[in-house]
């Protein structure tokens, strides 16, 4: 394991609480991210994860909770900290989100241009070293329209690197794509891991999770029921929730991918 | 209270007008839809030359101002051709071959956006192409230009206030005639206006109710 | 009409005068789509993130706009206002049909802008924060540029009806190209040539204005974008 409990974790996020049209729908759930995790959030749908994914860097407010990073306690309400905290924290969407108007290029280089103020030449620079890290360099001068699913999702990862993140989340990244395309955008992230970029993913793909995972979080009805590494929670005959999941997770679409062959 | 009594007292004659601009926005659709139903279908399956012309009579009126097609017919034209029409006749015509232009543009959209199986399909029966377009290609078309032709209601009634430049006794020659013997000219436009205003609201819930009439089961016209 | 379309009185006689004409349509037009477009975004976006208040009011105002005939707003401009006792605006023809006109199109393109605003998805905005990007910075470098491309056909239309409709400043006594053919006509007795002239005058500036809008187009046209799913 690679949590040291001793040091100040990169960002932790605590008793997160949120409220939407009356429902609640996180109920005081906190994680914490130390140099080199990686930690994936499962559980079933409408249990939270995305809202849970987007109240760390924001996107949503949460109504209770608090945010730090470092050893430093970020005020949401303060524009400046906000904008720093999201400089801090990459974000992968389900459906990309590329900016339709840029191309692969533009879209990596406007952040680092916008908001950290360097110059194009510079940023474009840089938007190439990404691209190439993601393997689309050939495809840099293409629009978003022109590009597959795994294309734009590889994009969407060298736009979110381009800014230094210290964190990444990554919001079901393979979701959106059709099956022939998930291994290309799975193999670009388990590289970051591999390199050590800490991350909060929220997946449904059980064996990739298994594989890269420090630790795993189950969510149910927007709690966090069960947490664990991998090995303690997957353990055949472990008897958790997460166990369980899974099996029928995997009866489920294991059973139709075995069809489909 | 002497603005309100103008008011009152010019009613009965402004309303009047109101009839007259119904009729000529009546006639105006109409005209409009025998026309531009066949140029749609003329532009979309007929051979080149046909659809050209189409194409040169729908930019011709399409960039003509309407006031400008109203002197050019009455004034002109139309004394040429030895057609004597009147005001509302020459009117209404104006504004019908106006609106075929626009209209046809609406249907040949709404043809061009079927799926071609359609046709293709009605071939596979044995239709002649004539049937297949009259039988199956334009009842789904017409369903889809209800929207389209919704607005173009409220375009020909508004655009209806011009043709009191020719002296056609619809509501804008009547509000002016009483305007320029009263003095009253701002109440008198204003009323003119809200009668435009409640006319354009009660034509265009009609038409909205016409479509979920005619509305097929799962056939979406939203979006169009 | 023995000598129709001779070409002495077309050229000696008609063009010089609708030519007259025509630098007052362009003063009309040129002023109106200008200010009344820069209005109509402002209107726009006042209609899609002002408070409720704003909102509510501004889509009021437009509604009326759209309701009522430009007809009927010119006179009440130009007749109705002069009537209101102890008011007595005096606007002269120019000034009436170019306020009309601007009060018109703003109204027309802010229905256009809001349409526009509405339609960029929530995810472009959301992954432009999520790189930190204040608001100010996602409207410049995100909603703008894809909004003015959505907006761009729509808004191009309202300016070749305001060429169109410019033609009724003739019923406020603002003499154009169309109350110059009038005159001429009444002067010469020739309806169909003058006013066939008139119409040639009309045809060129409705293709000018539909051909540099389809180059505009063109030239910011981003592959894929703006095709609706």
């Amino acid at each position: 394991m690679n949590a040291r409990p001793n040091d100040t974790p990169i960002l932790r996020a605590e008793h997160f609480t949120k409220y939407l049209s009356g429902r609640k729908i996180l109920d005081d759930c906190s994680i914490s991210i130390y140099p080199g995790d990686v930690k994936v959030l499962i559980g079933p749908s409408g249990a939270g994860k995305s809202t849970f994914l987007q109240c760390i860097n924001c996107l949503l407010e949460p109504d209770e909770g608090e945010i730090w990073l470092g050893d430093r306690k970020v005020d949401v309400r303060n524009t400046r900290e906000l904008c720093e905290l999201r400089q801090h924290v990459g974000m992968i969407f389900q459906d990309f989100n590329l900016f339709d108007h840029l191309s692969a290029e533009d879209n990596v280089a406007l952040a680092p241009r916008k908001v950290r103020g360097m110059n194009k030449q510079e940023a474009l620079k840089r938007a190439h070293a990404e691209l190439r890290r993601v393997g689309l360099e050939d495809k840099a001068r293409l629009y978003p329209a022109e590009l597959s699913g795994g294309q734009k999702q590889r994009v969407a990862i060298a736009r979110a690197l381009a800014m230094d993140p210290t964190v990444l989340l990554l919001d079901e990244p393979t979701s959106a794509l059709d099956p022939e395309l998930v291994g290309e955008v799975l193999t670009v992230i388990r590289d970051l891991a591999s390199h050590g970029m800490p991350m909060i993913m929220v997946t449904h793909q059980m064996e990739f999770a298994q594989a890269v995972a420090t630790e795993i979080l189950f969510m149910e009805q927007g709690r966090v029921i069960e947490q664990g590494s991998p090995d303690e929670l997957l353990a055949p005959g472990s008897q958790t929730r997460t166990q369980d999941f899974c099996v029928r997770l995997h009866d489920l679409c294991g059973g139709e991918a075995a069809a489909q062959e | 209270m002497h603005i309100l009594s103008t008011i009152i007292e010019a009613l009965p004659y402004i309303l009047e007008g109101t009839l007259v601009t119904l009729l000529l926005v009546a006639g105006a659709l109409s005209v409009g839809f025998c026309l531009g139903v066949p140029m749609a279908v003329t532009q979309v399956y007929a051979p080149k030359p046909f659809s050209r012309l189409v194409s040169f009579y729908v930019w011709f009126f399409r960039g003509v101002p309407v006031l400008l097609l109203l002197f050019l017919f009455y004034y002109g034209l139309f004394g040429l051709m030895g057609i004597d029409v009147g005001t509302v006749g020459a009117s209404c015509l104006v504004l019908g071959m106006t609106s075929a232009a626009y209209q046809s543009q609406i249907f040949r959209g709404a043809i061009l956006s079927l799926p071609t199986g359609q046709l293709k399909a009605g071939r596979a029966l044995g239709f002649t192409d004539l049937q297949s377009i009259r039988t199956i290609i334009l009842p789904q078309a017409l369903r889809l230009s209800i929207p389209g032709w919704s607005n173009e209601y409220s375009i020909l009634l508004k655009d209806s206030a011009m043709c009191f430049a020719l002296g056609t006794p619809e509501i804008m020659a009547r509000t002016h005639f009483v305007a320029s013997r009263t003095y009253e000219h701002l109440p008198l436009y204003i009323t003119a206006g809200l009668i435009y205003f409640l006319i354009t609201l009660a034509g265009v819930t009609m038409l909205r109710r016409l479509e979920q009439k005619v509305r097929i089961p799962g056939y979406n016209t939203a979006g169009m | 009409m023995l000598d129709f379309l001779d070409p002495t009185f077309i050229f000696d006689r008609a063009i010089p005068y609708l030519n007259q004409g025509l630098l007052m349509s362009l003063g009309l037009i040129v002023p109106a789509s200008l200010i009344g477009g820069f209005i109509g975004v402002v209107m726009g976006v006042l209609r899609v993130f002002g408070s409720p208040w704003i909102r509510r009011s501004v889509d009021s105002i437009v509604a009326v706009i759209r309701g009522v005939p430009l007809t009927v707003q010119l006179m009440i401009l130009y007749f109705g206002l002069p009537s209101v006792p102890g008011l007595k605006i005096y606007l002269s023809p120019y000034a009436a049909a170019l306020i009309g006109f601007i009060v018109c199109t703003a109204s027309y393109q802010s229905e256009y802008v809001r349409g526009t605003l509405l339609s960029i998805r929530q995810g472009q905005i959301k992954a432009a924060q999520a790189l930190g990007m204040t608001r100010w910075q996602t409207i410049r470098s995100v909603i703008v540029p894809q909004a003015i491309r959505r907006a761009l056909p729509g808004c191009g239309n309202e300016i070749i009806y305001l060429v169109k409709y410019s033609s009724l400043a003739y019923i406020v006594t603002c003499i154009e190209l169309t109350g110059e053919a009038k005159i001429l006509v009444s002067r010469t007795f020739r309806p169909t040539e003058v006013y066939l002239i008139a119409a040639c005058y009309y045809l060129v500036m409705v293709s000018a204005a539909t051909w540099l809008l389809a180059r505009l187009e063109k030239a910011l046209a981003i592959p894929g974008f703006g095709v609706q799913k």
